[in-house]
């Protein structure tokens, strides 16, 4: 088991190792490992506080080892050893002193500290653990089925663990996260039921611990999951379903992001209502209110998935819910973060459903806050029109659609379009026109707005037309400019169109950045499909580059295995197959460099254009001599933060670039802090 | 700190499903969706399992079948409202990855939604989550049931019943105002039998 424990660190399975040593403990708690060599191997642990130039999240994976045993095996130990485990505690009290904390504003999900403080992990965990050691190791929650044993337990032999020593730090090396510690129930909110252990009890510990081990078995399967979770044992003794709530919502809500895909919370709470429609219901709902309470210090990100499950839920149970007990938010500020919430779920609620039903179920006070209906807006439609420039090519075009011109004949329709930009024709004809772009993407969208299928069919169709109108950079810009312009009411055809325009390369992941800081875009920019439109445009290079890189790995794969062959057989006419296979590894080479240098140069950008748009910001507050903190302010920061979060793994290759080439000291210390505290989670 | 609207969370808000509708498991025509009730926890993945459904109009044999459809980033989804439409089902299947296409099933003759589509992922990992996190919710106030398929061609969009739309359309006497009203038999008193479209094992397409 020791050998198996080395492995899992070294393959940096670290759930797998805390669960390793937890059993280990209980094995001296059944007495078959003596426990001095238990508190050797602890020692040993917390040897690694004292190892320099090493990052700190590893020394904290063996602080967590060490302290989250202790509930299982700490009475054990003390009663053995306390000499030994005192210097342990000492030592570990000293290192938790001392070690920085600057990643921890970036991982809370609310900035209050009340009513309940987010706690680093490793701070909660000590405090708990030394209030179990003032009470003397007592702790009746863990199941102990060796106690009935004890008689012959202890007369068996005992063992001891062989020395360990931690493997040591590599390059390879990834420690999990830190994590905060999500509360959001106390006693006081069951005032009915069986009392909440406080915050700082071992209790409280221990039965999260067990909960987010039942999610992290049985997520892929609900029923089973939500199964196990109401029957968890000894639940009479504690709020059962306020657990379960809080547990699923601190995984829902964790940052940087939620252990597994946000919608299986969804459909495991479903299925716990279905389980539990007596009880479980009413906890749930009350949580939901509870976080609309808070939403003033919630972290966007966290809103954004309040959001999304908050509208699924409700579309699995007819919308029902009691909106006007939020009729607070009507008097607020439309941009502060509550009415800007249910704005937000009712648009997703359409999206789910349809305009009309949300007119019918939300209560008229709220109809302020209801979403526009879809449709789409023509600027050619009406006799206002008429003295546009480019309304005539616009009707030309609208009779060319509709009798299925081809794309050249469209090509010489566009032809006679002026340019607003230049006195005279230049001869390519076909340089950067807006107005072009103008009529041609606005008439085919309006002729094409009647369902997603249409309007995918006449970008795949006028294809060669698009490519053309947005060969340059200015051209793709302009491009999404006049399909917002179009679309501004139905935010989910804009996602699908810039999804579409990306697959068919019609515009470009850089160009898609571009606009969204665009000052078109400046009204709706804390709008959260916008975001979802960046996110899913990141994500999709993420993914195209890893598609290269695995095309380039089964490339080199197959040269190495004709090689193999080749020596096995010894046939010399391989020799022209290699050939092909190397030329095509070299041009996959180049692909994949050219999409990792566009990849790097996306985030760039996005970075370049937060850093100008919040120190605008910033400058324009300190000459007013306003307050920086307003929801705008508030809702940018933290999508700079969310960016940095939701594709760290991507952003860490980068970090001496944006040391040195954006994030420098000469930056602002509001938006320095941010990356600051993103080295930390790491460090 | 205690609400005292404690009291007014009755069953009404999130529980206590109320409408019959919802209550409705995929009619006894629609095998699909019916994960196994006893609780084999060491069955991780019982949710990704086949279903009971062969697609009769498959050219190769059921190995082949097996083999497309355990590789298949497509999937089926039935017991839709007549009245879903793709936005809908963008919206709802996008929870589970990028979604690559999505094609309606159409009732063969009317060219109208019949009840089920087809959602096409880029890749298999994010068409399981759809199978397990989708399958047996709801959209649309219809519970849904989703299964693997083995990839969308032309002609697989449209309905095998005789009356145009999906085969088990045919045969419901209950009325479902999303599904067409009554089945098609009783509506229209053509006269055929079972036997003379099923070949082994059902579903009713």
């Amino acid at each position: 088991m020791i050998r198996q424990l080395k492995e899992s660190l070294k393959s940096n399975n670290y759930n797998e190792a805390v669960y390793l040593v937890r059993f280990l403990s209980d094995l001296v708690n059944c007495h078959v490992i003596a426990a001095p060599s238990m508190v050797a191997m602890f020692e040993n642990f917390v040897s690694v506080t004292q190892e320099e130039d090493v990052p700190q999240v590893r020394r904290d994976w063996y602080v967590y080892a060490f302290l989250s045993s202790l509930p299982w095996v700490g009475k054990e130990l003390y009663e053995k050893k306390d000499a030994e485990m005192d210097r342990i505690f000492a030592s570990t009290e000293n290192y938790l002193k001392r070690r920085q904390k600057t990643h921890v504003p970036m991982l809370q999900v609310w900035t209050a500290e009340k009513p309940h403080p987010q706690e680093e992990y490793l701070d909660c965990l000590w405090a708990q653990i030394q209030k179990l050691k003032k009470d003397r190791w007592q702790e009746r929650h863990i199941l102990r089925p060796y106690l009935a044993f004890d008689s012959i337990l202890c007369e068996a032999l005992q063992h001891n663990l062989p020395p360990f020593t931690p493997p040591p730090h590599t390059e390879d090396s990834v420690y999990p996260m830190p994590r905060v510690i999500f509360r959001m129930f106390d006693y006081t909110d069951d005032p009915e039921g069986p009392v909440m252990p406080g915050s700082h009890s071992v209790e409280r510990f221990v039965i999260e611990e067990n909960l987010h081990c039942i999610i992290k078995s049985h997520w892929k399967e609900r029923k089973t999951c939500a199964a196990q979770l109401v029957s968890y044992p000894g639940k009479n003794k504690i709020p059962l379903n306020y657990h379960i709530v809080e547990v699923i919502f601190a995984e829902l809500f964790q940052l940087p992001a939620p252990p597994h895909i946000d919608v299986m919370y969804t459909t495991l709470l479903i299925e716990l209502c279905k389980l539990q429609p007596g009880s479980l219901p009413q906890v749930l709902a009350q949580a939901t209110e509870m976080l609309y309470m808070r939403l003033d210090t919630m972290n966007t990100t966290c809103v954004d998935r309040f959001i999304n499950w908050f509208s699924h839920h409700l579309s699995n149970f007819q919308f029902r819910w009691s909106w006007e007990d939020w009729s607070d938010c009507l008097t607020q500020d439309p941009e502060s973060p509550k009415p800007k919430f249910v704005r937000e779920v009712l648009e997703k609620c359409m999206r789910l459903s349809y305009h009309q039903r949300i007119l019918d179920f939300v209560p008229p006070t709220f109809s302020a806050l209801c979403p526009a209906n879809p449709t789409c807006i023509y600027k050619y439609g009406d006799e206002s029109s008429n003295s546009l420039p480019g309304h005539s090519v616009a009707l030309c075009l609208a009779v060319a659609f509709k009798s299925k011109a081809t794309n050249d004949e469209i090509f010489s329709i566009l032809k006679d379009v002026p340019n607003p930009n230049q006195d005279d024709d230049d001869d390519e004809g076909f340089s950067f026109n807006p107005l072009k772009i103008e009529v041609f993407v606005q008439t085919l969208l309006h002729l094409a707005a009647k369902s997603f299928s249409h309007s995918f069919s006449a970008l795949a169709k006028f294809h060669e037309v698009f490519k053309t109108l947005a060969e340059s950079d200015e051209g793709k810009l302009h491009v999404l400019r006049v399909m917002f312009e179009v679309w501004r009411n139905h935010p989910q055809m804009i996602a699908v169109l810039v999804d579409k325009m990306i697959r068919t390369q019609i515009v470009d992941c850089a160009a898609v950045a571009n606009w969204i800081f665009s000052s078109e875009l400046s009204r709706d920019f804390t709008r959260l499909f916008v975001w979802e439109i960046l996110h899913s445009t990141i994500r999709k290079m993420n993914k195209h580059v890893l598609k290269i890189q695995k095309e380039l790995e089964e490339a080199k794969e197959k040269l190495a295995r004709q090689h193999k062959r080749r020596s096995d057989d010894d046939d010399r006419s391989s020799d022209r197959k290699d050939g092909a296979l190397e030329e095509q590894i070299e041009r996959l080479q180049e692909k994949v460099e050219s999409a990792q240098s566009e990849q790097k140069n996306l985030f760039l950008v996005i970075f370049q254009r937060f850093i100008m748009i919040l120190t605008e910001h910033l400058v324009r507050c300190e000459t007013d001599g306003t307050s920086v903190l307003t929801p705008w302010y508030k809702n940018c920061i933290e999508r700079l933060q969310q960016i940095f979060l939701q594709h760290h793994q991507i952003i860490q290759q980068y970090m001496v670039t944006l040391e040195n080439l954006l994030f420098t000291a000469e930056l602002d210390p509001h938006i320095l802090a941010v990356f600051q505290q993103f080295c930390a989670l790491q460090a | 700190m205690p609400l005292d609207a404690n009291l007014k969370y009755t069953q009404g808000f999130f529980g206590g499903v109320t409408t019959a509708k919802l209550n409705q498991e995929p009619p006894s025509w629609c095998p699909h969706g019916a994960t196994s009730n006893d609780l084999s926890i060491l069955c991780n993945d019982s949710s990704l399992e086949l279903s009971e459904y062969w697609d009769q109009k498959f050219s190769g044999d059921n190995d082949e079948q097996e083999r497309l459809l355990m590789e298949s980033s497509t999937l089926y989804v039935g017991n839709l409202s007549f009245y879903t439409t793709k936005e809908q089902i963008y919206e709802l299947f996008s929870r589970c990855g990028d979604i690559e296409n999505v094609y309606m099933g159409l009732d063969k003759i009317k060219k109208m939604g019949c009840g089920f589509c087809f959602v096409e992922y880029f890749n298999r990992a994010e068409a399981e989550n759809a199978m397990q996190f989708l399958n047996g919710t709801s959209l649309d106030d219809h519970i849904i049931c989703t299964d693997w398929d083995l990839g969308f061609r032309e002609g697989r969009q449209y309905g095998r019943g005789q009356s145009g739309g999906q085969l088990g359309d045919a045969f419901h006497d209950d009325f479902n105002v999303d599904r067409g009203g009554f089945g098609k038999q009783a509506q229209v008193p053509v006269n055929f039998t079972l036997s003379s479209f099923v070949r082994g094992p059902v579903r009713w397409t």
